[in-house]
């Protein structure tokens, strides 16, 4: 009897548990579903509005149907070499300080203060960048965009350099270090040389996360219907257009927003899915 | 033998490059800990930045723009209350959605998935994580809003109706549409940091475990789950901080209406979406302030969930937050 009630209780628990397991699984599913569903509407209605013209043109004033996205395409990269400009150095000499020089204790406020910095709003970044740039300059400018997503790529460029750093073995600093070699220089041309392709990776995850902000544009770099080539003037940016677009009751800039934010995703999971292509094979060389 | 010997006398001359290479040394040093310290400069400069520009607000409101619940640009009276009352409440819905799949899907990943699944699944997610806001919002505004409303809300409304929660006019733009979009945004955050967590669970309580003769889902539930308790409470509270900050996708499906009502299927605001879509139109003094005081709402409140968040996931001596996603 206590036996068979054992036994009961035994396929019970192994039933419990496969239930379990194929909840899991089926929350996996969900989770990625999402992914699926966004692409899958991204190329179906952004497949057909994404032509020649869209790289080439100007916006098309209301109801004149046609025109691109010329000029945001070349804002957004404008608006990330300007952000690089502020963002590469500080977060690649900050990421060397923390693998190469810092204390345990200073590290440890300092990578905190990165992760405090990550989880700030990007919203908030652009209230910064209009009190910074904007006011002063008493206006929108590309300067006051590059700063606002200059400042998010700070911490981003840091964490992940720091990480690439510490990868170089430490052999490599030693043996440099007893040829007589200043410090510094062992640090430019060997250690940072030896990862520069991992430092690399890591701006590039940086640039592909904030190219696709919008938060931070509205009141910064505002958008524009036309060229500028004037950096103190307001510019234009694929997000900006995208959001723009996407709010406004035509159909037709409808279209162009499923357009942009297909070529959009495209410039981002192109970034994303080459440069993990690239650190895999840079992992498993150095027999990681 | 021999060449050590003619070696030897050129090695005794001073080289030339030593001293400038000195100076060397302490510049790049110094250049690189003023870099690191830029940190602490910018922490320092958000917080100074929002607190200045917001002066003129926090005089004339003082506290109560915390609990006025006008919003009134016209005759420049402003209250903070439904902002913050459609951030909390929007943020919990996609908490609500997104805790129990990510966690589940973190279970699977570490304790479940065949190893050949594992990889690719991890890659989907943090392609998903990569997806920009605005492109979430587009696929919000022309995709699931219709979808919305014209099946889920309904149904919601026709079954759960009797609950104040379900009731009312349906529009589509929504709490609860806003809610689901940034449960989708913050599933892979809370995925990644709960499965880094999980992985640094000691495989010496898992055979513990299975010594005993517990099958997988009692391991995991005992083991490892109660095991990881704290820094899982730490990868929730992460995701907590990037809803209450996620701005343009809910800026575009949340309605935008600065009223507390009591039921998820009507239009409400946030506080990053109203900075998002008045800052540019804030034509007196008072109005902009009113909205840096907001920002520094945002950001007090933002600093002090990531904080605590960083704290939970320190003490369970696992791997830091960005790291796990980046």
């Amino acid at each position: 009897m206590t036996m068979q009630v054992g036994l009961a209780y035994h396929r019970w628990r192994k039933f419990k548990s496969l239930i379990m397991s194929v909840v899991s699984f089926v929350c996996a599913l969900l989770v990625i579903a999402p992914l699926g569903l966004v692409l899958f509407y991204l190329i179906k209605a952004g497949a057909n509005a994404v032509n020649w013209n869209f790289f080439t043109q100007l916006p098309k004033s209301v109801g004149e149907s046609g025109g691109g996205m010329a000029n945001a395409i070349v804002g957004t990269l404008v608006l990330l070499g300007l952000a690089s400009v502020i963002g590469v150095p500080i977060g690649v000499l900050g990421g060397v300080y923390l693998c190469e020089y810092g204390s345990d204790k200073a590290n440890w406020w300092i990578r905190f203060g990165a992760d405090i910095l990550n989880g700030v709003p990007s919203i908030v970044w652009g209230i910064v960048a209009y009190a910074l740039v904007v006011i002063p300059m008493k206006g929108f400018s590309a300067f006051a965009g590059g700063v606002a997503l200059g400042f998010m790529m700070i911490p981003l460029i840091m964490r992940t350099t720091e990480e690439v750093l510490l990868l170089v073995p430490n052999g490599y600093r030693e043996a440099a270090l007893a040829l007589g070699i200043s410090r510094w220089r062992v640090i430019v041309r060997i250690v940072m040389k030896t990862a520069f392709k991992g430092i690399i990776t890591g701006v590039l995850l940086a640039a592909a996360r904030i190219a696709g902000e919008t938060a931070p544009l509205l009141f910064t770099a505002f958008g524009n219907r036309y060229w500028t080539h004037n950096l103190a003037n307001p510019i234009s940016a694929l997000p900006l257009q995208i959001f723009t677009y996407a709010i406004s009751p035509y159909d037709d800039w409808h279209r162009q927003a499923w357009a942009g934010a297909l070529v959009l995703i495209l410039m981002v999971l192109v970034i994303n899915v080459g440069v993990r292509f690239l650190t895999r094979e840079r992992l498993s060389e150095t027999g990681r | 033998m021999a060449d050590i010997a003619t070696t030897e006398p050129r090695s005794t001359e001073p080289l030339p490059m030593a001293p400038p290479a000195r100076i060397g040394d302490g510049l790049f040093k110094w250049m690189t800990l003023l870099m690191a310290a830029s940190v602490a400069a910018l922490i320092v400069i958000v917080g100074w930045q929002l607190w200045k520009g917001s002066q003129l607000a926090v005089h004339k409101f003082g506290f109560g723009f915390l609990a006025s619940s006008t919003w009134n640009p016209v005759r420049e009276d402003f209250g903070a209350l439904p902002f913050i009352f459609g951030t909390l409440v929007s943020s919990l819905i996609a908490l609500i959605i997104a805790v129990p799949l990510s966690i589940a899907t973190a279970v699977y990943l570490t304790e479940l998935a065949p190893p050949r699944l594992r990889q690719p699944i991890v890659s989907i997610i943090e392609m998903l994580a990569a997806v920009p806001s605005v492109i979430f919002g587009l696929w919000g505004i022309f995709v699931m809003i219709p979808w919305l409303r014209g099946h889920l809300f309904p149904w919601l409304e026709k079954f759960f109706g009797f609950l104040p929660v379900f009731r009312g006019p349906i529009y589509g733009v929504s709490m609860l549409a806003a809610g689901i979009i940034i449960a989708i945004m913050i599933l892979p955050i809370i995925t990644s940091v709960s499965r880094e967590i999980l992985r640094s669970v000691p495989d010496l309580q898992r055979e513990a475990a299975y010594g005993l003769g517990a099958t997988r889902w009692e391991v995991t539930r005992i083991a490892v789950l109660s095991y990881a308790k704290r820094g899982l409470c730490g990868a929730v509270i992460l995701g907590l901080g990037r809803a209450l900050g996620e701005t343009m996708a809910v800026t575009m499906v949340i309605g935008n209406r600065p009223e507390i009502a009591a039921s998820l299927l009507a239009p409400g605001y946030t506080l990053a979406s109203v900075i998002a879509n008045e800052f540019t139109e804030a034509t007196s003094d008072m109005y902009l302030s009113a909205l840096f005081e907001i920002g520094l709402v945002l950001l007090g409140v933002t600093i002090l969930t990531n904080i605590l968040a960083q704290l939970l996931i320190a003490s369970m001596g696992g791997p830091r937050s960005s790291r796990a996603v980046q």
